[in-house]
């Protein structure tokens, strides 16, 4: 163990309470500080805790990657131990702090992102009367997403963890008024409680496992457990399966993903920063960070991958048929989770943080573009209505355009390169099927994005004369964060990390940044010269059908539709995921309840055999009332009686 | 020491009035009365107490009274209060018009 700076020790702390601080003064002072209705001061104060958080995170990764005065070299996975949280006999958990590279990339991609949409939010939510509780539910959310990645036990990555989960359904019924939002975000609530409950399983086989949480703890020690085979069931897939639960609820892969395209009922900068940069893609960052343990586990691993498959495909396709714009980028938001668990399921756990990194950017870019487009028609998302707004708003659309390039795959902009490599990934470990869905995928996932360009900046405008009129460029502080995004969108595919090694700089790409968080030798790149080809093609396919039948040939798409009816029902409907939940919360939970929990077992068993014993008391009571006369010459009589009937005992036994 | 037929005595006497004393306590309805006859109680045990106590040459018995003593004139003092407050909830001292706890 590294002698610890002092420095060290404070700055990962104050990363964390930064946004915390915020939060209180927002929660305490909020209705002070609102006022003035047209003062943005509680907006200013939550960017500036963000923003500086950020800045002393940027600061503790040079330090991290040995580039500022520091001790010399790399230091790797120190945790920063501040006081203990519990302890229980041998259980203990401290309050420690883990930052080595794979957290520092997470907490950069937290505080940086976050400042920005933080920024936009300024604008975006500049006619909400509520901005004090907005803000300060942003600035907690931040606070308990940093936790999340920097805490160094499991314990400590729950609490952050659960918090996100508390802020997601805060922010998802914002506009609490309308029945549909608060609706959603009970729905997110309850279904990430299913998960959830995995993970607190899965953390009890792995503390019986390990005999510790500690996130270092489990990484250094997972190589000496036995790996267990295909269908084998160990302690360690059961584990990793029940963790991965807790992952499929918060980063909505079937079958928990339900809840995240109802999430788009909260305001824009929510969707952006929760639903699509950050908070759902912790489950993608808690599989990788234990990505040592997983990698013990085929079954385990073998159930990721193909979950994220599926997942992508699957919400590609929904993907296709949606017409609310945010909604169309929700389920591509799952689709690109899926892409990462693919990844992290054939054990290319940096490949996955990769496209996570490069998600956040392209995809926050999308979601903030799409607000900038809601924000420009009056609060319309009905893709249907607009049409024709490139001209109208053009930075929106330029950084629109950066945004659906990066997405699709094209290269020179961030999303190619992450997505190469996932494919590169699948198909170098054996597993040309997914492979195939994947690179499916990638086509799809063009084709619904230049749909959704399509629909929205080209052709007439279909929203009538007077949304037309109405029709307007964001504000600087709205169209800043954008810019900023589109130009991450370009370069995070190739930006090098510099990182100083034995007195010299070298720069490296991210996979192999984080690669010393997996305890696992970094995998030999794949390099297939007509992969990059073919992912290429694929994705202009995917733009060219959208080409052709929303902008060259739109009377070709009357006819496709009726040809692929039943696939587009089944689209629609979402593969009938709600309509399955619904009827067996119906009909088993509602209706066993009715039947039998409730009525028989509840108000008959158990209410049962309390009021019995209720009336039962009260029987006896009344046969012996009458003892009680109220007359002090009874009682003594009775007084004298015992004491006379005692001495007697005592006299004659 | 004593005569033996002393102690009878004595505690013929105890046992008499302390039988007065009972009866008045269960008889009597005036509240007053009854406390006075409580009082007749305690005397009859002080003569008992006093009685075993010359008997066996010891003063145990007699500290004893003193307390009996001590402790009657506080429940005199309680009692009188308590008889006042009655007094002044229902106009009388009758003890069958108190029969609150009546379950």
């Amino acid at each position: 163990m590294f002698e610890l700076q002092t420095l060290d020790m404070v700055l990962p702390f104050a990363i964390l309470l930064l946004p915390l601080g915020g939060f209180v003064v927002l929660a305490l002072f909020g209705e002070w500080i609102k006022r003035d209705k047209e003062d943005a001061g509680a907006g200013y104060l939550a960017c500036a805790t963000v923003i500086a958080s950020f800045a002393l995170a940027a600061w503790t990764t040079a330090r991290l990657y040995g580039l500022v005065a520091g001790p010399a070299g790399l230091r790797f996975s120190q945790p920063y131990l501040g006081f203990e949280w519990m302890e229980v006999g041998s259980f203990r958990i401290p309050f420690s702090l883990l930052v080595d590279p794979l957290s520092s990339v997470m907490m950069l991609v937290v505080t940086g992102i976050g400042s920005l949409i933080h920024v936009y939010s300024l604008g975006y939510m500049a006619h909400d009367d509520d901005r004090p509780r907005f803000f300060s539910y942003l600035n907690l959310f931040t606070f308990f997403m940093l936790l999340l990645v920097l805490g160094g036990n499991l314990p400590l990555l729950f609490v952050g963890w659960e918090g996100v989960g508390l802020c997601s359904y805060l922010l998802i019924g914002f506009w609490y008024r309308k029945d549909s939002a608060s609706a959603a975000g009970l729905k997110a609530f309850v279904v990430n409680r299913i998960g959830d409950a995995g993970l607190i399983l899965g953390m009890i086989f792995i503390f019986h496992a390990f005999g510790s949480l500690d996130l270092v703890d489990i990484a250094d020690n997972a190589g000496a457990l036995a790996p267990e085979r295909l269908w084998e069931w160990g302690p360690v897939t059961i584990a990793c399966l029940l963790l991965f639960l807790g992952a499929t609820g918060k980063s909505a892969q079937i079958p928990l993903h339900v809840w995240l395209p109802d999430a788009m009922e909260g305001p824009t900068p929510v969707s952006a920063l929760i639903h699509a940069a950050t908070m759902v893609t912790a489950g993608v960052y808690m599989v990788a960070r234990l990505g040592p343990l997983y990698h013990q586990s085929e079954t385990a691993m073998l159930v990721v991958a193909v979950t994220g498959a599926t997942t992508a495909l699957m919400a590609g396709t929904i993907a296709v048929v949606q017409n609310d714009i945010k909604r169309v980028l929700a389920y591509s938001t799952v689709s690109q989770l899926g892409f990462m668990f693919l990844a992290a399921g054939v054990g290319a756990f940096g490949v996955a943080i990769f496209h996570l990194y490069t998600h956040a950017f392209f995809k926050a870019l999308l979601f903030l573009g799409s607000g900038s487009v809601i924000h420009a028609m009056s609060g319309e998302q009905d893709m249907q209505r607009m049409g024709g707004l490139r001209r109208k708003i053009p930075w929106t659309f330029g950084t629109f355009l950066v945004g659906t390039l990066a997405i699709s795959g094209i290269p020179l902009f961030a999303g190619f390169y992450s997505k190469d490599e996932i494919l590169a990934a699948a198909l170098g470990t054996g597993h040309p099927v997914l492979f195939g869905i994947a690179l499916f995928t990638a086509l799809l996932t063009a084709a619904y994005m230049a749909r959704l360009l399509f629909l929205t900046f080209f052709g007439e405008f279909r929203g009538g004369r007077e949304a037309e009129h109405h029709v307007h460029e964001s504000p600087w502080s709205m169209l800043a964060p954008l810019v900023l995004l589109a130009a991450g969108s370009v370069v995070a595919g190739y930006a090098l990390f510099p990182m100083a090694h034995e007195g010299a700089v070298h720069h490296v790409r991210l996979p192999e940044v984080v690669q010393p968080a997996f305890r696992l030798p970094g995998q030999a790149l794949h390099h297939l010269p007509w992969l990059p080809m073919v992912a290429t093609a694929s994705a202009l396919v995917g733009i060219l059908i959208a080409w052709y039948l929303y902008l060259s040939m739109p009377e070709l798409r009357a006819s496709l539709a009726s040809a692929l009816r039943p696939a587009l029902r089944v689209f629609r409907a979402k593969y009938y995921f709600d309509h399955v939940y619904d009827a067996f919360v119906r009909r088993v939970v509602v209706g066993g309840s009715d039947t039998l929990l409730w009525t028989r077992v509840d108000a008959g068993l158990i209410d049962g055999a309390v009021n019995r014993a209720g009336t039962l008391t009260g029987a006896m009571a009344q046969t012996l009332r009458p003892v009680q006369t109220g007359f002090v010459r009874h009682y003594a009589l009775l007084v004298l009686a015992g004491a006379v009937a005692i001495v007697s005992y005592l006299l004659w036994s | 020491m004593d005569h033996p037929a002393f102690v009878q005595h004595a505690l013929l006497l105890s046992l008499v009035l302390f039988g007065l004393g009972t009866l008045g306590v269960f008889l009597r309805k005036n509240v007053i009365t009854v406390l006075m006859c409580v009082e007749l109680m305690l005397n009859g045990v002080n003569v008992a107490f006093v009685a075993f106590s010359r008997a066996a040459g010891t003063l145990d018995g007699q500290v004893l009274v003193f307390f009996v003593m001590v402790v009657a004139a506080a429940e005199a003092a309680v009692g009188l209060a308590i008889v006042i407050a009655l007094h002044r909830t229902k106009d009388t001292l009758d003890l069958d018009a108190f029969s609150l706890m009546k379950g």
